[in-house]
């Protein structure tokens, strides 16, 4: 799960760190009088969760209160285009108004899952303001790295080797040290995959804060970060994902024209990978679940045809302890559901099934009011869906 | 010859009276595991469905003598789950467990070290010696036993293979699933020393998947140490950077862990890559007859 920059802020204070003082608002006629507050300058900053606002437009200094008025107008509504939102933009529906503050050095700080060493990695760098994956190609020496032991947390002697790794000591080493403690513990009792301060800055009289502030979460751990769930702004993700979950079901929208339904992840990903091998682009990944019930099914289709890029639908489920009888019942229920509430499938369907109690399934779908494309195998069944849509396009 | 499981498993369920846990403890009892029955705090002391059930792995480990586990415990408490069965001393931990906290994880693995229990999973379907044993919810009947060891991070896709196997005549020696969570008990490394190890597996699949660098590693130890082949599929070449696909391990970040990466770094190592999912199986059968 992704939060909103202030709404990570808010997070990090709690556990010590200092960040600018700022407001978020949703109206510009409030930023003015949050601008005079700050004396008079400010910097007006888009609240969406994709990264790469700034170069997008969405951060803007301000220099009179009018001006921020004026800029947090303009950004407020926008559609913010950056490099992760995809071309149609992300819409900006708050603007954090920041106090603006002399920037002497950037820094950076991360703390994320070290997958190779099973533990968290602190990571510090001189080069803030730069992706650090970037920094990490270029110059990965530049990138100071700490292993923190999961039982114990970051300990004192790894703070004081970061700030004197940066180059800091006296009172500025001091509040690195402090930051880094409150990042690690922020990090481990939220139960966050990612925290991000890039920059951590330091201004002119030596005084750190973090300037940005990025934090996503364990969505496996969410059943115990209460107040974290409640940051959750839906209006960031896409709307048939957000559906999809409440079933749950696990679907990601993409670009392509065959909707696909499979149960399990890593069978869905191989039933996309075959798609494009064959010559056409999945619509979508999505993971009925093992069990593949007939509500999930259908909940699956409605998701799945909801979107209208979707040409054709593959269907391809290994019943294992789900018998493939019954999931080919959950589909032609399915099917019949969608035409008595007046929406009925209107693109061809290629299903592959196989595993228990196959002939069985098979036979299902033959004696099914709807005219199936049924399929052997995971290449014949892409290449039938492949092939519907060819003659869709030549038939229209 | 098989690895981990086999005739001589003694098998408990932590979980045992829950749906799921006896559902799959019928499954393998059925398949012909030696269930010697399971755990669940505060029910021991009562049997279901002819099943001795203790309320601590401590106890059930010392009346049954049980050697391995199956773990079915919803995740909230599936780590303190794994944590009880190394105490206890149990060899062979296998936590089917979807959904358990990568926090969790990271201080069951710093737990474990230094222990003798081996964990397989979290968030994996267990794994199966056709004709011997299943530890696991994989469906017994599309195995068969034979000479093929295979090794995946997915399940149904490992099925998938495994169909394929049967389907080409080929049986296998043991199907080892490890599990789609960042942070897991055995990797492919562990699994292929053992298959390295034992005599009768003459070829391997392996499937990754996006995510993480285990198939990079896997790969520069199969170059060293592996001369039978290795028939590899890698899912999600088609998938989006930074989304994570239904699998908690399974998302490229930051650049890395692509599924073009990860096929790089095993055709470099002499693993037979195939891109397409439909190939695995004629794949291997075309590798061993080209060997013989």
């Amino acid at each position: 799960m992704k939060i909103h920059e202030f709404q990570a802020k808010g997070i990090l204070r709690r556990f010590g760190a200092a960040v600018p003082q700022g407001k978020v608002i949703d109206d510009a006629a409030q930023a003015a009088r949050i601008c005079e507050d700050f004396g008079g300058r400010c910097v007006v900053k888009a609240q969406i969760h994709a990264g790469g606002r700034g170069k997008g437009g969405g951060v803007k200094v301000a220099s009179s209160p009018s001006e921020a008025e004026r800029l947090a107008d303009e950004i407020l509504g926008m559609q913010l285009v950056t490099h992760q939102t995809g071309p149609e933009g992300q819409q900006v529906r708050q603007v954090l108004i920041e106090e603006a503050l002399e920037i002497d050095q950037e820094l950076y700080l991360g703390v994320t899952l070290d997958r190779a060493a099973e533990r968290p990695l602190l990571m510090a760098s001189r080069s803030g303001g730069m992706d650090i994956e970037e920094v990490a190609q270029s110059d990965p020496d530049a990138i100071l790295r700490e292993l923190i032991d999961p039982l114990l947390g970051v300990l004192p002697f790894q703070c004081r080797r970061i700030a004197s790794g940066l180059g800091f000591e006296g009172g500025t080493a001091r509040q690195i040290q402090s930051i880094v403690a409150s990042v690690v513990r922020a990090y481990l009792e939220t139960d966050a995959s990612l925290v991000e301060i890039n920059p951590l800055m330091v201004d002119s009289k030596g005084d750190v804060y973090a300037l940005d502030a990025k934090m996503n979460f364990d969505d496996n751990a969410l059943f115990r970060q209460r107040d974290v769930v409640e940051l959750r702004d839906v209006h960031e993700e896409n709307p048939l994902e957000v559906e999809a979950s409440e079933h749950g079901i696990s679907y990601i929208k993409l670009d392509g024209s065959i909707g696909c339904m499979v149960n399990g992840a890593g069978l869905a990903m191989a039933t996309m990978d075959i798609i494009k091998l064959y010559g056409a682009e999945p619509a979508n990944f999505l993971d009925v679940g093992g069990s593949a019930s007939q509500e999930a099914v259908a909940s699956a289709f409605r998701i799945i045809l909801s979107d209208p890029a979707v040409e054709a639908v593959l269907i391809n489920i290994f019943g294992g302890i789900a018998r493939t009888d019954r999931i080919a019942r959950g589909v032609v229920a399915a099917i019949d559901e969608l035409a008595a509430d007046g929406t009925p499938v209107g693109v061809p369907v290629v299903v592959r099934l196989e595993g228990t109690n196959v002939e069985e399934g098979r036979d299902v779908l033959e004696r099914a009011d709807f005219d199936f494309l049924v399929a052997d195998g995971m290449a014949s069944a892409a290449e039938r869906a492949v092939e519907s849509l060819k003659t869709r396009v030549a038939g229209s | 010859m098989s690895i981990l499981v086999g005739e001589s498993t003694r098998l408990i369920v932590q979980g045992i009276t829950g749906r799921e846990g006896l559902f799959h403890a019928m499954g393998c009892r059925d398949y012909g595991t030696d269930v010697v029955g399971g755990v669940t705090p505060g029910k021991g002391g009562s049997t279901v469905e002819g099943f001795a059930v203790w309320n601590s792995v401590e106890r059930a480990r010392r009346e049954s003598g049980c050697n391995a586990t199956l773990i079915f415990v919803p995740p909230p408490f599936a780590a303190d789950a794994i944590m009880e069965a190394a105490d206890a001393g149990v060899e062979l931990i296998v936590c089917i467990t979807e959904g358990i906290p990568v926090q969790d994880m990271v201080r069951v693995k710093a737990f474990l070290r230094g222990r003798n229990s081996r964990l397989l999973g979290p968030n994996c379907p267990g794994l199966i010696t056709p004709g011997q044993a299943k530890v696991g919810i994989m469906p017994g009947h599309i195995h068969e036993a034979g000479n093929v060891g295979v090794i995946s991070r997915s399940g149904t896709l490992t099925y998938e293979a495994v169909w394929q196997l049967t389907n080409e005549g080929l049986g296998q020696t043991t199907c080892v699933g490890i599990g789609g969570d960042p942070v897991n008990g055995t990797s492919f490394i562990d699994v292929l020393e053992l298959f390295a190890g034992d005599e009768a597996t003459e070829a391997v699949v392996l499937i990754g998947e996006i995510g993480g660098t285990a198939e990079e590693e896997a790969a520069a130890w199969i170059g060293e140490h592996l001369d039978i082949p290795v028939v590899g599929f890698i899912a999600g070449a088609t998938a989006p950077p930074g989304r994570r696909m239904g699998h908690a391990g399974a998302i490229v970040a930051g650049g890395k862990g692509t599924a073009a990466e990860k096929k790089a770094a095993l055709a470099a190592a002499g693993v037979l890559v195939v891109d397409s999912p439909a190939e695995m199986g004629a794949r291997v059968a075309t590798a061993l007859r080209d060997r013989s």
